[in-house]
């Protein structure tokens, strides 16, 4: 790209003066580096989106339909009768201000209406101004905005500078979820047409072939066999990994960067082996072959229509439960949406690990365990052999990926397999991990490459945070377990803290995986050699 | 400014209830009507408001998980900030509402060169939010003693413990000190944290200084203009009976504080003060995290448009063959 990139130690100077502007001015500026591409109308328009049409936010006109206030009114209003927490989260925030600093993209820009409680008012101002007594008759004194064409603007601008991370909920003395009024906005946005690319995109490609990428069933099936072949090389183990096969007890669902992305590849490899050597009968899916569900970050009918895949397929092959990998908004729909949307999932049976005879009551209702779970309890068991000492070039420190983390409490389960299979682990600070964790700046489709600037500024606390551990432990090494993490942690990184670098939690457990029939290992699951494996041969 | 225009306005209803009664005498319109209106505003306001928010269904069950879940028998779940049964989430309100649990988590981030950016504790809002409300109920259950005869042993109880240290005459009582203080620092935070001062609406200083009114001129009452607490609680016990009387010997100050209050149980339900209602309502606290063992059910759950495993394989049904993977039509 031609930008100009701006070093890190100009982006870092953010000024947290909100200055004397009155935050009612709607008026934004689009420049680049801070907004994202609007969708190409070949993917809203296979979608069936309204009024599908080629912009861009730079646009001064955007387009909007003739009657877009009585749209907007009317989405809104809808929105408000389905949604309790939309209506009381409306309603009773005190601006008390807990939540102000909590927000990455606040820390990370210093601008005022990036404190969670402003996203939110901008669209309460609203609210108050249209559906509200005291609002009609008090206007601006009751804290009322009109509606106008600036607005929508504005709520585009700052309702894609959110990426639903729900940090600042945790913090909320009423639990005022941000994320869920950025979520209802992008709703309301997406009725005018106003979708951006890199959620509608990826969207349509799930929808048509499977996966955000689009890739046939038989690119699919490639990608897998590739897999098979790379882990034969440098494990000497040929796996078995079957597709679409019918009949197999578990259900086995990725996100897709995992058979294409990198590193999300090497803790691919690390899956499929780990299945191998326990002797799982799994099986891949082509048209269930993206776990990550684009639709949360548009709307929780476009979310119902990915998601649908996953039980259609399992129902199909007629599995008995199914194993999620690593992703992190994908476990927010697969745990909090995906029963209540596509469920009840009662053709299937509540999970029992074949292996280790253990039932995952956790998801007895669902059918679905998350991977980290399913480890650990092999790990706790003993059922896999690990040699921990394979990883020791490694010094990693692990991500919290949101979503696992403020909408499920997947804490503990990928700690205990860190620990497991790597000796040198450490945590970054208190107040940057767990359900306090921080968000890699690029989520709920905000990740693109235009958008890098405000991508930077979002992911500061998070680089910070491993900038902490990597000058006081020399850690080089962040483990995740989110595919979108996985995507925009390495550009991130390189950026703040140059030298640590990005893998899946399964990368390490592949690594230290020791398999019956396998060579002696020279290298790590990226091909590169492994330090000191030579030594052990003359013990 | 939005700080002005809500004094201003709060003394504008000083100024109501002064001339009203101090100079118009319409002590039967101050001491009765208005107390009985904006105690019927309050009590049919707020029920409205819940029924208006319960109205709208909870289609999704999306809890903000605090801590580790239950998942596998031995790893520790952390029972009240991500509960998983109805107990633990009865515990986490109890703990939202009585401790402001969310509150007591609250830190401040700085940016420092470096770019180094350090959290650290930040519990003054946690502190002076308890302070305020638990002195504020304290009051408001002291005042049952002027409602009820004989007073029960509980309010006089409650009285006796609050003027623990016995200063003064009458004997100081710690949650006016608390009240006061907490309000005051509520206020000043928003005027002289900028990012605070930036999202402060008038509504926010003017519930403050409301508030703020009704503590001062009850300090004031009590320890100053003191007035004739048997009349009173003869104005009190009148209304309580539905046989209003106006007594003689209540002084202006006294109608000014009773305005205020009445002003303020009006304003309640059409205030973000409803956020005591609210919070009992709030999704992302009052369910639990089980959503893997229980379906929540969505009445609303809309019919979309699929794209079916059969419409799948038509359209790619020949790369599927050549890639030799299985296939439902042949
Ligand atoms: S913490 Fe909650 S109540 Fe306080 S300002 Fe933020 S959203 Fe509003
Ligand atoms: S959900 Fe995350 S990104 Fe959105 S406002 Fe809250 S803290 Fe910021």
């Amino acid at each position: 790209m031609a930008d100009k990139v701006i070093p890190p130690e100009e982006l870092a100077k953010v000024d947290y003066n909100p200055g004397s502007r009155d935050w009612m001015d709607p008026t934004v500026e689009f420049r680049r580096g801070i907004y994202n591409y609007g969708a190409v109308p070949a993917s809203t328009a296979y979608l069936g989106q309204p009024f599908s049409k080629k912009w861009q936010p730079i646009d001064d006109d955007w387009q909007l339909p003739d009657n877009w206030e009585e749209i907007i009114r009317n989405g809104f209003k809808e929105r408000l009768d389905k949604y309790r927490s939309l209506k009381v989260f409306m309603d009773i925030c005190v601006r008390c201000g807990a939540c102000a600093d909590k927000c990455h993209f606040y820390i990370g820009s210093g601008d005022p209406k990036n404190m969670p409680v402003l996203r939110a008012e901008l669209m309460r101002s609203i609210y108050r101004n249209d559906f509200t007594t005291v609002g009609k008759i008090f206007g601006k004194l009751a804290g009322g905005r009109k509606l106008t064409k600036d607005v929508i603007k504005e709520w585009f601008s700052y309702f894609y500078q959110c990426t639903e991370c729900r940090r600042c909920s945790v913090f909320c003395p009423y639990g005022i979820d941000t994320a869920e009024i950025t979520m209802m906005g992008r709703e309301l946005l997406n009725l005018l047409g106003l979708d951006i690319d890199w959620i509608s995109t990826p969207a349509a490609n799930c929808f048509r072939t499977g996966n955000h990428l689009g890739i046939q069933p038989h690119g699919f099936k490639d990608s897998v066999d590739f897999a098979v072949d790379d882990l034969e090389e440098i494990v000497g183990v040929r796996v078995d990994a079957p597709v679409n096969k019918k009949g197999a007890e578990i259900l086995f669902v990725v996100p897709s960067a995992d058979y294409f992305g990198d590193p999300h590849y090497f803790g691919f490899l690390g899956y499929m082996s780990l299945f191998h050597e326990i002797g799982l009968d799994y099986t891949f899916s082509t048209f269930a072959s993206e776990g990550g569900n684009f639709g949360l970050f548009h709307s929780s009918d476009m979310m119902k229509r990915l998601n649908s895949k996953i039980y259609m397929e399992a129902k199909r092959l007629g599995v008995k439960w199914i194993i999620g990998a690593e992703c992190g908004h994908m476990w927010r729909v697969l745990h909090q949406y995906m029963d209540t949307m596509n469920g009840p999932a009662d053709f299937l049976e509540a999970p029992v690990s074949p292996i280790t005879g253990t039932r995952f009551e956790n998801a007895s209702s669902t059918k679905m365990v998350h991977i980290a779970e399913f480890t650990a309890d092999l790990i706790k068991h003993k059922k896999i052999k690990l040699d921990k000492s394979r990883n020791d070039n490694v010094r990693a420190t692990f991500h919290d990926s949101c979503n696992p983390a403020r909408a499920m409490g997947l804490l503990d389960e990928p700690r205990y397999v860190m620990n497991a299979v790597c000796n040198n682990f450490f945590e970054m600070p208190d107040n940057t991990i767990r359900e306090q964790t921080f968000c890699c700046g690029s989520g709920s489709g905000v990740g693109t490459d235009e958008n890098f600037e405000m991508r930077m500024r979002g992911g500061l606390p998070r680089a910070n945070a491993v900038k902490y551990v990597q000058e006081k432990h020399d850690v080089n090494m962040l483990a995740c377990i989110c595919a979108i993490d996985k995507a925009t942690l390495p550009p991130l990184l390189e950026y703040w803290v140059p030298g640590v670098e990005v893998c899946a939690l399964h990368e390490l457990v592949g690594n230290a995986l020791v398999m019956k029939d396998e060579k002696k290992r020279t290298t790590d699951l990226r091909q590169e050699p492994l330090p000191g494996m030579e030594v052990t041969e003359d013990e | 400014m939005n700080a002005v225009i809500a004094f201003f306005v709060v003394l504008a209803l000083v100024v109501v209830a002064w001339l009203g009664v101090g100079t118009a005498d319409l002590r039967f319109l101050f001491g009765v009507i208005l107390p009985y209106a904006g105690l019927g505003l309050f009590v049919v306001g707020i029920v409205y408001r819940i029924l208006h928010w319960a109205a709208s269904p909870v289609p999704f069950r999306i809890p903000t998980s605090c801590g580790q879940q239950k998942s596998l028998p031995w790893i520790k779940s952390a029972k009240l900030d991500n509960p998983h049964s109805f107990l633990g989430t009865v515990g986490r309100m109890a703990l939202e509402v009585l401790c402001f649990r969310s509150l007591m988590r609250n830190t401040s981030s700085e940016l420092r060169e470096g770019p180094k950016i350090g959290y650290g504790p930040n519990l003054w809002l946690w502190v002076a939010g308890l302070a305020f409300h638990w002195s504020f109920l304290v009051i408001l259950i002291r005042h049952f003693r002027y409602f009820t005869e004989p007073v029960p042993a509980v309010i006089a109880i409650v009285g006796e413990l609050d003027g623990f240290f016995q200063v003064g005459l009458p004997i100081l009582y710690l949650t006016d000190i608390f009240v006061v203080g907490a309000l005051t620092y509520l206020f000043l935070r928003r005027v002289f944290i900028p990012q605070m001062r930036t999202i402060s609406l008038v509504a926010d200083y003017l519930a403050l200084f409301l508030l703020l009114g009704i503590t001062t001129t009850g300090v004031l009452l009590r320890y100053f203009t003191k007035t004739d607490i048997v009349a009173v609680k003869e104005l009190a016990m009148g209304l309580m009976s539905f046989n209003p009387v106006i007594p003689d010997g209540i002084g202006v100050m006294f109608f000014i504080h009773l305005f205020l209050v009445s002003c303020l149980l009006a304003y309640f339900p059409i205030s973000k003060l409803m956020h005591m209602g609210g919070v009992f309502l709030s999704p992302t606290r009052n369910l639990a995290n089980n959503n893997r063992v229980r379906r929540h059910i969505n009445p609303w759950n809309p019919k979309v448009k699929l794209h079916t495993y059969e419409e799948y394989e038509d359209e790619f049904r020949d790369v599927m063959k050549e890639a030799g993977l299985p296939l439902e039509k042949e």
